[in-house]
Order: structure tokens, then C-alpha cells, then sequence
């Protein structure tokens, strides 16, 4: 099988993608994404992570591909190369801003022999390396090819010996009063040598440097290029190949190649990613994908946005755990404000997200359903201008999750029906359940009403928890317990001392 | 070209690390005095004194007997010694006049150099006459070494030939530059080249083939282009600039180094005239091998003490050959510290290749001098007083190695005397086991007492004397230590002198 693409193996899999998923921004996301892209804003990473793999196969053509490059080598070849055509587009667009015909040759020229260059130590170094992945394998037989093609060799012994040529002029300026004149240069003394030479005698120590930091700008002024056209004409023969090298060769890079330059930024962008979590000692791990088992988990999993910022504050991450064994399906979070409820949320769909785009993700173990379609419903701020409540838009939009859900999909709420009674709450919510329920969806929800915790066999219940002693410190961590608030509000009852007792005492006086 | 006046085969660095332990000896020793003695308000001869005496610079023996000759040869020839360092110091004001650090364009560069070094050809040539007229009434190895080093290097051919150069740097034949094609063809490796058209003989400039050449000449109103002319111009003399102005560099550290050098003699010299003026001898040390025990003198003073004071002061005679600890106890104002600080004083000078404030005087060479002396109350509040001393004590212990000398005064007497006894005890005795050489001014009676007692082969204990009468003599004699210090006869003096106001009292 020829080789296509380092991200879609067949060229049926290659979507057309180019805005970010509704949840994007509940999950966090698009601060995720955002994070991993940035600096390589020119390779156009975004839309690939906008675009959920459908198969299980092309997970798996991804992770076998990702787990080749986390060799650290077969990791910096590709980023050499990559830099190198950085460097080389970089050549190219000079060359498009300067205006002197053999200014521009230079830059391409350079342009083509960093090409060059990159391809032929790609291709040596990936050989270097034992190989797994289809895709990269493919590769290697690829740019055999590419570099044994006459097309190639051809390129590549031009530019070598226009270099050569090129490396060999050198020329002489005699500038006297407004005149120039230019000649080749025939091992005329050098003067500063002699000057040095003569003081060599009182060489002492300490040295400044007295050399002029002379601006050097890439283009020419019109004295400079002035010069080089007689340097072109002294040395007419090597100029004149480089004009018809310029002109064959106008479309030299090979695009496939070009495309697994942008292709491989995502394995990458991915890896330099997440360097930094591995570095504060949390781990990654390749989950197992199905898209029928619905008994999903993962150890120590964390959400990628809030630990990136951690991470720079120089904080702790706290790490949780979650799993459904049949026939549970739907994970009811409950606990104190601020205890990490919402960030479990994310956490999890996150988890899904990435596994769908064939990334490893957050944890050191993991099992996770490939569902259709992720569904989420944050809280959002009153839109005024749909002229609805706020409870009214809530079940709307619950309404529209419900009605795209399949028992295939993954549905995450958070904190909704918060704007009516706690009474029309338990009554809307226990409706809601009992649909996603039938659904026989996955789903997560965070909530504030106790009574859904406990709704049927198809739900657990997990708690943020607090330390015992201290309830204003928060541990972060989200644990399957009963939904009870009770021991969280005397304890912080105590520590304001408001329980029974101490009002009793206090008052006394 | 060196000028080698400090040692014989390398420069002296006036910018040396200080030890740690600098501001303690500085202070416990006076040096500032001596400094300034040596400097009378020069900065650099303050800056070179203090750099020369401080220790730390490990000279050896020879170095040391080297840098005596010298000091004999600028005892002999003050005002010859003291022209060459006016010169070396009219090389060094006049370079800083110049514009050279101003500019930084090229041609600026180039042209403050030529006029800088044109400047030095003529101190240098000054420098030489003396050589050429004086060199014959020296006779240390150092001067003669300096004097036939300005001869041979300095002849009239090499000043030709100088002279010949800074003439043709004014390019009036035009600037002829070599260069390679860089990046986007723009040259690149701008090299001045001399110019062969003026090389070349007749024969070639007729029958020689001409080489292809194109010339072009920049419009009279292309400013641009005039600009971007010179512009290249700049980039071929630029390192010919560069190269000039660190010649120019090089000659001034020459200067530098022969004033810095010659500073360190002339502190000698003015220390020397202000001692003899007041009738104090001063003689040249006998050094030994550090490791030999030698400490033996007489007439030794305390230099500092002498030049603040208007009469004489009274001189010491020991004799503490083979001894590793001498202890000096007795009467308050005895003059102990006085002792204790000439010891320090003439040992850092000996070793810097100084006269030493005595009739004579021999001592071993020691590694490194240290001080610890009872310092007034920590006014941080951050430690006891005997946390304090004990603290500066481990910071000596951090640093000190075999064959250094320690300085006590009165040390460990911030707790009681039972206390302070065990204490010094024990640092003593662990120290003379190192090969630490120690000189312990205490009043620590019990300790003194007991080292006394054990009959140690290698130590002396000297007494300040006092005169039945309570009179003190300053003069320190052997003696076993006693057990009071003459305190009351302090007391006395200090009481007795005047009325009894409440104030005074506290005084």
C-alpha cells in the first residue's frame, strides 16, 4: 500500500472540518487546543483537532504512529526536519520580497539545498530506527523512492555544485573618493594582519572588541548591487547555470513530502504538549477504544486546561479516577462549590474527546467507549435576546441534546435547572434521567440535588470531598460515596463555630 | 612587551581576589594607615598598596627577594623611578582625552586610534631615552631585565616602521577590500587588502596582463549611494580599526601594568622618606622557608602606631626562633596590642617584598595571616557576644591551612574565665597540631597558666613589663603569665586623673 498521509490512511478518512465541535468551549477545549498549536500557527494544525476519527481502524493507525514517535529519537528526527522546512519556507518567502533577479536566485537556491537536505537526513535517520506503525513505515518506502527518483538526483547534484562554484568567487573593491572598480581577487596581502603584526609586541591580556556592529539587512542597496552585477559578469559562466537551475526547477518540493511536514505537526505539537505534564510526573496512556463496551474508566486522569495552568503557577494537580461496570451509566456528581466537580466533568469528556482524535490521554490506565456524538450542556449566561427564561432555554437546550443522543453518545451536564425551585428541580431532573436512562447513554452530570445520586442501579454517585479537619481546604479529589452534604456542613459549621454547642457557649455570655 | 617589575615572569593583577578575611585584618591591623602612608592620597598607589600587602598572593621566596632588589634600586634612584611613572601615567591620561570610546563608527575608530598611537610612539620613545641614559645605575635583575627588554624591542627601525604605518592608514591611495558572496550574495568576509598596483614593479605595470576590471562612479547627487559607499568603505577598514584600536589597547595596558608595577615601588618609596624623616629604621627582612620556625628581631616597631604619633615609638626585641605559639599576657596599656599588630604589619610587608619597620628582622614566609580580635558588642542583636566570636572563629577555621599565622587579642574572654580557658584550650592546641603559627595576647590567666606549666618546647611567653612604680615601659620581656593584668593600676589612672563627675564614670 503506497503511502497517503501520516494522519488519514486511506484518503476516504480525510474530512473537511474547519470549525471547532459545540462543546469545544465547555470542555475546555479550545484552550487545549489553542495551548498544543500555538507557535505553529503556519501549519494550519486547528482543523484536524476539530475532526473526530470515525473508525476505530484510524485510532489505531494514529496511535501506533504516536507511539513510534514517543522514541525520543525518531521524536527529534522529525522536528529537524521540520525546523529545516521551516527554514527552507523561510528562504522561499525572502526571496519573494527581494528585488535584485540575483538576490532572489541566492535565497531559492539556499531554499532548495536545505530541501534537499532535509529529505535525504529524513530519510537516513528514519531508517535508523525499528519501525512499527503502518503509517511510518509507508513512509520510509516512500522517500526511498522519492530520493533514488531522477527527479531528485538531478536536483540534488545541481544544487551541490552551483554551491561549490558559488562558494569559490571572491572578488576585490578598490573604492577611491565616488568611484568603485571591481575585480577578481589575486592574494592581494591582508592589511590588517599587517597593522596587527606590528603591534603584536605590547599584546597584553585584555582584549575589546572594537568592530562596528554594521547593520546587515538581507536586500541590497544600489552600490551593493552594483558590484555584484560585476561580479556576475566576471564570473559569467557559474551565473548563467544558476539562471537555468532557477528556471527548471521552479517546483522542486515534492507534495506529498510537504504534506507530511504539516501531517506529522500534529504527533508533535501532541508529544511537546504534553512533555510538560510528563515532566510534573502525571502520565498519558493509550486508551482502549470500543464502540460498544460501555464500561469506560481511567486512573488518574486529569483535565489538560486546568493542569497547564497549574503546572505554570507551580501548583499541585490532583489526579482522579472513574469507572462504570455494567450496567451503570451514568455518573452523578455532587459535593461542595469549588470542590472539582466541574473540572471532572470536562475531565471526562475531554478524555473521549482526545481518545476520538487518536491521541493518548490523561491517566495510566484507560478504557473508553468511541461514541457518535459527545453532547454537552454547561451553564450559560441569560441570552437576552432569545427573549426566553433561563429556565425555559435550559430545557430547551436539554431538549435538543436529548433529540440528537444515541445510546452510542456521550452526554455531560453540568449544574442545569439551577434558575427554579429545588422542588421543580427534582421533578425535572428525575424526568431528564429517566430519558437518558431508556437512552441507555453514557453520561455525566454534575448537580446540586442530592436525590439524583441514588436515581437507580444505573447510577453512581460520586462526591467531592473536603479535608475533615480543615473544609475550606479542598482536595480536589472526586470519590464514589454516597450523596450526603450533612458531614461537609458541620464541619464547616464547627470551624466557624455554629454547630449546637458552640452557639450555646457563645451566647452564654 | 612586559613591563615584569612584580614578579619575574608574569603581571601582577591589582584586581586579585581579596581574601574573605580582608576587612578583619584591615582593621584589626590599621592598614588603612599604612596605605595611606604609602599613597599619600594617590588612588592608585592606595589601590596597588593594598592589593601587594593584602595576603593571599602566595609569594615565594624568591619573588620576594626579587622585588627587594628593586626596592633597593628605587632607594638609590627615586627621581629616575618617579619619571618613568609620570610617563606611564601622561600615556594613560592622554588616552583618556581621546574620543576613541566615543565614536564607534568605523573610520572614527580608525582615526582616534592612529592619533592615540601616535601619542604613545612619543612616551614610548621618552621611556626609551631613560633606558638608553640610566640603565647603567641599576642593578636588581628586574630593572635590568626592563631596561634591555625597552632596548631591544623599541629600536629606531621599529619606530620607522610605526611611524610608516599610521601614515598609510590614511588610505589616500583609496581602500581596496576583498570579499566573498554571503547570503543572498551580499558580501561577505570584508578583508583589507594592501593595495598591489603600488607593489607592483615597472616591468609588471607594463607588460604585466591587466586584469578585467569594471569601474562605476557613484552620481555627485546620489546621496544614497554615497552613503552606501561608505558604508562599505566601513565594513573594509573595520577590521583594521579594530585591529589598531586594540594595538592602541595593548600599548595602554603596557602603560597600565608599568604604572601599576611601578606604584607598588613608589608607596615604598614614599613610606620609606616619611620613616627615615622621623629618624625610624627600617631594614630589609631576612625570609625563611615557610614551615622553618623563625621569628627573631629587634627594634621592631609598630608602624602604624609611629606614623600617628609625633615621637618614636618604642621598638621590641625577641627572640621566638623554633617556637610555634607565643603567648603575651600582662599589664593593660602594656602595649601588647601594639606587639601583636607590629608582628601582623611587618610580616604582610616583608611578604609583599617590602623594608620592615625594625633594626632587623627574619621570619619565616606563612601562608596566610589571620586576626581575631574582641570586637565591640553586635549591635544586630542577632548574637550573643560569644556566639559572635565563636562564629568568626569557625569562619578562620574554614579557611586557615598549615603554616598560617593567627593573631589573638583577647579572645574567648566574652563568657568567664573557666569557660573561655577550655575553650581557648582546645582551638589552640587542635590549631598547633595543624602547623598553625599563633600569637595569643590573653588575659586568660588560668589557660595562660596551665600551657605555662607544661614546659612545651614550643612556646614562649612574653610579659608586658611594668615598672614597680605602675609606670608602664611598652616594652614586652619574657615571663611567665600573673595573675592580674595591673587592671587596678588602669583604674587608678583613669579615676584618679579626674573629678569624680558621674559622667566621666561611665567613661
Amino acid at each position: 500500500m503506497t503511502f497517503q498521509s501520516i494522519l488519514f490512511e486511506r484518503a476516504e478518512d480525510r474530512g473537511d472540518v474547519d470549525n471547532p465541535p459545540a462543546f469545544f468551549c465547555d470542555l475546555n477545549l479550545d484552550q487545549v487546543v489553542n495551548a498544543i498549536t500555538k507557535g505553529r500557527e503556519e501549519y494550519d494544525l486547528k482543523p484536524f483537532f476539530y475532526q473526530p476519527l470515525r473508525t476505530v481502524q484510524t485510532v489505531e493507525y494514529r496511535h501506533a504512529i504516536m507511539r513510534d514517535l514517543e522514541n525520543s529519537s525518531l521524536y527529534e528526527h522529525v522536528k529537524s526536519f521540520a525546523q529545516k522546512i521551516r527554514a527552507m519556507n523561510q528562504h522561499l518567502s525572502q526571496a519573494q520580497k527581494l528585488y535584485y533577479k540575483y538576490q532572489k536566485q541566492a535565497w531559492f537556491l539556499d531554499a532548495v539545498e536545505i530541501y534537499c537536505d532535509a529529505v535525504n537526513c529524513l530519510k537516513m535517520d528514519i531508517s535508523t530506527v525499528d519501525l512499527k506503525s503502518r503509517g511510518l513505515i509507508a513512509l520510509r518506502a516512500y522517500l526511498k523512492e522519492y530520493i533514488a527518483s531522477r527527479r531528485f538526483q538531478s536536483l540534488y547534484a545541481d544544487t551541490k555544485k552551483l554551491k561549490v562554484d558559488l562558494s569559490r568567487v571572491k572578488y576585490c573593491v578598490l573604492i577611491r573618493a565616488s568611484s568603485i572598480k571591481v575585480r577578481k581577487y589575486v592574494s592581494e596581502a591582508d592589511y590588517g594582519a599587517d597593522v596587527v603584526e606590528t603591534f603584536t609586541k605590547f599584546k597584553q591580556d585584555a582584549i575589546n572588541d572594537y568592530k562596528t556592529k554594521l547593520p546587515s539587512a538581507p536586500d541590497m542597496n544600489h552600490v551593493e548591487a552594483k558590484i555584484l552585477e560585476f561580479v556576475v559578469r566576471l564570473y559569467a559562466e557559474i551565473f548563467q547555470n544558476l539562471d537555468d537551475f532557477c528556471g527548471t526547477n521552479r517546483d522542486y518540493p515534492d507534495d506529498t513530502i510537504a504534506a507530511f511536514d504539516r501531517e506529522s505537526q500534529f504527533y508533535i505539537a501532541w508529544l511537546e504538549y504534553t512533555a510538560r505534564f510528563k515532566n510534573a510526573g502525571l502520565e498519558f496512556c493509550y486508551p482502549q477504544i470500543s464502540d460498544t463496551c460501555k464500561e469506560v474508566y481511567d486512573y488518574e486522569g486529569f483535565d489538560l486546561a486546568l493542569a497547564d495552568k497549574l503546572i505554570s503557577e507551580n501548583e499541585s494537580v490532583v489526579c482522579n479516577d472513574f469507572y462504570l461496570k455494567e450496567p451503570e451509566r451514568v455518573i452523578v456528581v455532587s459535593g461542595p462549590n469549588q470542590g472539582g466537580k466541574t473540572t471532572f466533568a470536562r475531565m471526562f469528556g475531554q478524555l473521549h474527546y482526545l481518545a476520538s482524535l487518536g491521541c493518548p490521554v490523561p491517566g495510566r490506565e484507560a478504557q473508553l467507549l468511541f461514541c457518535d456524538k459527545l453532547l454537552t450542556h454547561f451553564e450559560r449566561e441569560e441570552n437576552s435576546t432569545n427573549l426566553r427564561g433561563k429556565l425555559q432555554d435550559d430545557l430547551i437546550r436539554v431538549h435538543d441534546v436529548l433529540n440528537q443522543a444515541t445510546s452510542s453518545s456521550i452526554i455531560i451536564m453540568n449544574e442545569i435547572l439551577t434558575s427554579t425551585t429545588l422542588q421543580d428541580a427534582v421533578f425535572l431532573s428525575k424526568n431528564i434521567m429517566e430519558k437518558i436512562v431508556t437512552l441507555d447513554a453514557v453520561c455525566v452530570w454534575v448537580t446540586f440535588i442530592d436525590e439524583m445520586a441514588s436515581f437507580n442501579e444505573r447510577t453512581v454517585s460520586m462526591v467531592s470531598s473536603v479535608v475533615p479537619g480543615n473544609p475550606a481546604l479542598r482536595t480536589y479529589k472526586i470519590s464514589r460515596s454516597p450523596a450526603d452534604g450533612l458531614a461537609y456542613a458541620m464541619a464547616i459549621a464547627e470551624k466557624y463555630r455554629l454547630t449546637y454547642d458552640c452557639i450555646r457557649e457563645r451566647i452564654k455570655a | 612587551m612586559k613591563a615584569f617589575l612584580m614578579f619575574r615572569d608574569r603581571d601582577f593583577d591589582p584586581r586579585r581576589t581579596i581574601p574573605k578575611h580582608e576587612p578583619a585584618l584591615t582593621q584589626d591591623l590599621e592598614l588603612t594607615t599604612l596605605f595611606n602612608a604609602m599613597a599619600l592620597g594617590d588612588e592608585v598607589l592606595f589601590d596597588v598598596a593594598r592589593s601587594a600587602v593584602l595576603p593571599g598572593a602566595d609569594n615565594d621566596l624568591s619573588t620576594i627577594l626579587y622585588r627587594q632588589d628593586i626596592l633597593r634600586d628605587c632607594l638609590k634612584q627615586p627621581t629616575i623611578v618617579r619619571d618613568m611613572y609620570a610617563i606611564a601615567v601622561d600615556a594613560i591620561k592622554g588616552e583618556k582625552k581621546s574620543y576613541r570610546h566615543i565614536f564607534t563608527y568605523p573610520g572614527a575608530v580608525l582615526n582616534e586610534s592612529v592619533e592615540v598611537l601616535q601619542l604613545f610612539v612619543i612616551l614610548l620613545q621618552r621611556l626609551k631615552n631613560i633606558a638608553d641614559k640610566h640603565a647603567g645605575g641599576f642593578e636588581s635583575d628586574g630593572f635590568k631585565t626592563f631596561f634591555a627588554m625597552l632596548q631591544r624591542e623599541l629600536n629606531d627601525e621599529y619606530f620607522a616602521r610605526v611611524e610608516d604605518q599610521l601614515e598609510e592608514l590614511t588610505f589616500s591611495a583609496g581602500v581596496l577590500i576583498s570579499a566573498e558572496l554571503g547570503k543572498g550574495y551580499k558580501g561577505v568576509n570584508y578583508t583589507l587588502r594592501r593595495n598591489a598596483d603600488r607593489q607592483r614593479g615597472w616591468v609588471q605595470r607594463i607588460f604585466g596582463s591587466k586584469p578585467d576590471e569594471y569601474t562605476w562612479r557613484v552620481h555627485p547627487r546620489d546621496e544614497s549611494g554615497a552613503k552606501a559607499l561608505s558604508e562599505l568603505k566601513d565594513r573594509g577598514i573595520d577590521p583594521a580599526g579594530n585591529a589598531l584600536a586594540q594595538s592602541a589597547d595593548h600599548i595602554l595596558s603596557f602603560f597600565s601594568m608599568l604604572q601599576t608595577e611601578l606604584a607598588f615601588y613608589l608607596g615604598c618609596l614614599n613610606l620609606h622618606e616619611q620613616l627615615t624623616r622621623k629618624g625610624e629604621p627600617t631594614c630589609f627582612p631576612v625570609p625563611a622557608e615557610p614551615g622553618e620556625r623563625r621569628l627573631s628581631f629587634s627594634g621592631l616597631y609598630d608602624v602604624c602606631l609611629s606614623l600617628n604619633l609625633k615621637p618614636r615609638v618604642v621598638g621590641n626585641d625577641v627572640n621566638a626562633d623554633n617556637k610555634d605559639l607565643v603567648i603575651i599576657t600582662g599589664a593593660n596599656q602594656g602595649g601588647k596590642s601594639t606587639f601583636l599588630r607590629s608582628i601582623g604589619l611587618s610580616r604582610l610587608m616583608m611578604q609583599a617584598g617590602m623594608f620592615v619597620p625594625a633594626e632587623c628582622f627574619c621570619s619565616e614566609l606563612c601562608t596566610n595571616i589571620f586576626t581575631h580580635y574582641k570586637r565591640e558588642e553586635d549591635l544586630t542583636m542577632q548574637s550573643g557576644k560569644l556566639d559572635e566570636e565563636l562564629s568568626r572563629m569557625s569562619t578562620i577555621v574554614d579557611s586557615v591551612t598549615a603554616n598560617s599565622m593567627l593573631l589573638l587579642n583577647e579572645s574567648f574572654a566574652a563568657t568567664n574565665e573557666r569557660e573561655g580557658s577550655e575553650i581557648a584550650r582546645q582551638i589552640v592546641g587542635s590549631l598547633l597540631e595543624k602547623h598553625v603559627k599563633i600569637i595569643f595576647v590573653t588575659h586568660l590567666y588560668e589557660f595562660a597558666h596551665n600551657l605555662c606549666e607544661k614546659k612545651m618546647q614550643n612556646a614562649i611567653f612574653l610579659r608586658a613589663a611594668r615598672r614597680t612604680d605602675g609606670g608602664r615601659t611598652f616594652k614586652l620581656v619574657e615571663g611567665e603569665p600573673l595573675q592580674t593584668s595591673y587592671g587596678e593600676d588602669l583604674y587608678k589612672e583613669i579615676f584618679d586623673g579626674y573629678s569624680r563627675t558621674p559622667n566621666q564614670c561611665a567613661v
